[in-house]
């Protein structure tokens, strides 16, 4: 795509600058006004709190956690899809609120989880995959068709498949239609929201190897989102684990997974149920579930359910402070 | 293991179903059996056959599906000759069941309470009080704290995890001898997938169940199951204890599926994973030869047109393969040093 220069106009809608992180999150929250019933009055819900980040070219960047821990919340802020209501969001150096909705769309594509619900069941691959081209209007139908019949051969599609519909196509297929179609507009950023959380684990494995090739190809920067830890220590640089919305360590993926050091982390990655035989279940000690995020606790937020807990842990929020390479943000490293 | 610790016990179970184009044969030929307090685990692709095995057991498969097997006995009982009425009394009372979302497996407009009551008195347990308290007992073995407050509310008010915790205290009301958990914990995050298994595993020995546990989840199976077997087009492709299974597997089809999972400190970054070529074959009409030939990389002439037996090594322990277990075994080390450690 990148050597392609049949497609000016893609071309000069791309104004990489090498020297600025592709994404970059200063002090990043986004509260929503929750209405808890007819009459009473609305509570805020920090999804996000106060997370900074940087997202460097070429790089995978995976975003860990529970569900209701902000991930996806984070991931449509970095998609422009809702604007934080607190920081600023920086793509290419230049803050996301002043990008136009159409640039950022040309910089940051999504491929979303659920590739049974993402894809309009009445219209065809080809239209699927083209129909960022026609919304940006680019190109005539010709090379639009043709255009389509590249990206299919490069995610591995069939091209006999241009004129079938989507509930014609298995999971992996259809997740190779998503990739396609956020490939098109030759975005540098990919945000992949649990990709392969729907597949079988051998069409999990296709896939991973497909998002690594294209990613090797093009120099693409996905953010990578996941609950599956096995899968983000395979395919990730870098990893954040975030837990009620905050960022809570952050680090190169090997580091902080093979050695984590918050006790969150920690669990996190006792869980994981490797095929190992030998090894029972894990022993979770931590208790059940994320608190209610309306009314999270005092202190540190993870202290109700952490096992290293000391004082002061139930009353004051514990800063995100560098911890050899690495940011952790526990009382325990401060 | 003696015949009356037996509690599920399968030969040659067969489903056919007549689908316009012909028949499908999503189930062939596989025997399991299950005893007390054991766990056998069931892993293969999605359009395996895993969910028809275990509908065909809970005779729940669809009106055109025709289900042939030349034994199927709970506790010893033949549930061949049963008929529908006969086996209504036996679901939900000697066989449970746990499914994969519990949001819709859960009746959304009745309570909890009365959704885990309705099964014991169905099945004459005991009146309307008895089952109050045996749900409120149920629901603090599988640690739901305030279960009173609980019983009173809709699944809607409850959580993923705490919804299968009640998924599970339902299945256990009536003290099944046999559990079927079809992806319990599919739907669930890490934290919690590994939280309700140990519940689910606590349960077990403390009521003595057998469990058949369903799952793609390679490192569910691993860790919970005391054997495995593997499904692939329908066919038992291999069994075995999970560590036979795990340490040496021996179809080419379960070390495939094996190299598919990334392992945290085996699978490097800069690496690819294996995979299986291909896609699951349809099943329609008139199989011959190896189901799995067009994805296997030791694939040969004579894979095509012979039928392929089930090779027993040892009593439990077996592959439905042409090759030699020899020539299975090497074949993983070798892959693993050149695919996946870099």
């Amino acid at each position: 795509m990148k050597n392609d220069s049949s497609n000016p106009q893609v071309q000069s809608a791309r104004k990489p600058n090498e020297e600025l992180p592709a994404l970059e999150c200063k002090n990043v929250g986004r509260t929503f006004m929750i209405g808890k019933g007819f009459l009473s009055s609305k509570k805020p819900l920090r999804a996000v709190d106060d997370v900074s980040l940087k997202i460097n070219r070429g790089q995978v960047f995976a975003v860990v956690g529970e569900s209701g821990c902000g991930k996806t919340t984070l991931a449509r802020m970095l998609l422009g899809l809702l604007e934080p209501t607190e920081g600023a969001i920086y793509l290419d150096g230049q803050p996301i609120s002043e990008v136009s909705s159409d640039m950022i769309s040309r910089k940051v594509q999504p491929v979303f989880q659920d590739p049974y619900s993402s894809l309009n069941p009445r219209k065809t691959i080809e239209s699927i995959i083209s129909l960022p081209l026609r919304v940006h209007d680019i190109g005539t139908k010709e090379n639009r068709l043709e255009r389509v019949s590249e990206l299919m051969r490069l995610v591995g599609l069939p091209n006999r498949l241009i004129h079938s519909y989507p509930n014609q196509l298995s999971g992996g297929q259809r997740q190779r239609v998503a990739i396609a179609r956020a490939l098109i507009m030759e975005p540098g950023i990919i945000v992949c929201d649990e990709p392969t959380s729907a597949l079988d684990v051998s069409v999990q494995a296709h896939i991973l190897n497909l998002l690594q090739d294209l990613k090797d190809r093009f120099n693409l920067t996905y953010i990578f989102i996941s609950h599956d830890l096995a899968v983000v220590e395979h395919l990730a640089d870098w990893v954040a684990v975030m837990y009620l919305g905050r960022l809570i360590e952050f680090g190169p993926a090997t580091e902080v997974l093979r050695n984590p050091l918050h006790p969150y982390t920690q669990a996190l990655m006792e869980s994981v149920l490797t095929p190992d035989p030998r090894k029972g279940l894990p022993e979770i000690t931590f208790g059940r579930g994320l608190p209610n995020p309306l009314a999270p606790p005092s202190g540190c937020y993870f202290h109700p359910r952490c096992s290293k807990i000391k004082d002061g842990c139930d009353s004051k929020l514990p800063k995100l402070l560098p911890e050899s390479d690495r940011l952790v943000e526990c009382h325990l490293y401060n | 293991m003696t015949e009356n610790r037996r509690v599920l016990d399968a030969k040659n179970l067969s489903v056919e179903i007549e689908v316009p184009s012909g028949t499908l044969h999503a189930v062939t030929d596989v025997s399991l059996h299950v005893d007390k307090g054991e766990t056998l685990g069931i892993v293969g692709e999605s359009g395996c056959g895993k969910s028809i095995t275990s509908l065909a057991i809970m005779n729940l498969l669809p009106s055109k599906a025709t289900r042939t097997a030349s034994r199927l006995q709970l506790e010893g009982k033949d549930l061949l000759s049963l008929s529908e009425r006969q086996f209504a009394s036996l679901r939900g009372n000697r066989l449970g069941m746990i499914f994969q979302d519990p949001m819709t497996s859960l009746n959304p407009v009745y309570r909890i309470g009365e959704q885990l009551e309705e099964v014991y008195i169905q099945h004459g347990k005991g009146n309307r009080k008895e089952a109050k308290e045996r749900a409120a007992y149920l629901l603090d073995k599988v640690g739901i704290i305030a279960p009173q407050e609980r019983l009173s509310q809709f699944p809607h008010q409850l959580s993923g995890g705490l919804r299968q915790r009640m998924m599970i205290a339902m299945t256990l009301m009536c003290e099944p001898s046999l559990v079927i958990a079809d992806e319990p914990t599919t739907a669930l995050d890490v934290t919690m997938q590994a939280q309700t298994l140990n519940l689910l595993s606590y349960l077990q020995d403390e009521f003595n169940m057998g469990l058949i546990l369903i799952t793609h989840d390679l490192g569910v199976v691993a860790r919970m199951a005391d054997r495995v077997l593997v499904m692939y087009a329908g066919k038992a492709v291999e069994t075995g204890t999970s560590q036979e299974v795990f340490d040496q597997p021996t179809h080419p089809y379960t070390q495939g599926l094996i190299q598919c999972i990334p392992v945290p400190g085996r699978t490097s970054t800069d690496g690819r994973l294996g995979s299986i070529k291909g896609m699951v074959p349809a099943l329609i009409g008139d199989l011959r030869g190896c189901m799995f030939r067009n994805r296997c990389a030791y694939v040969s002439e004579k894979c095509h047109a012979s039928e392929i037996n089930f090779n027993e090594i040892s009593p439990g322990r077996g592959y439905r393969c042409l090759l030699e277990e020899s020539e299975c075994a090497g074949n993983l080390a070798g892959n693993f040093g050149t695919e996946i450690v870099q």
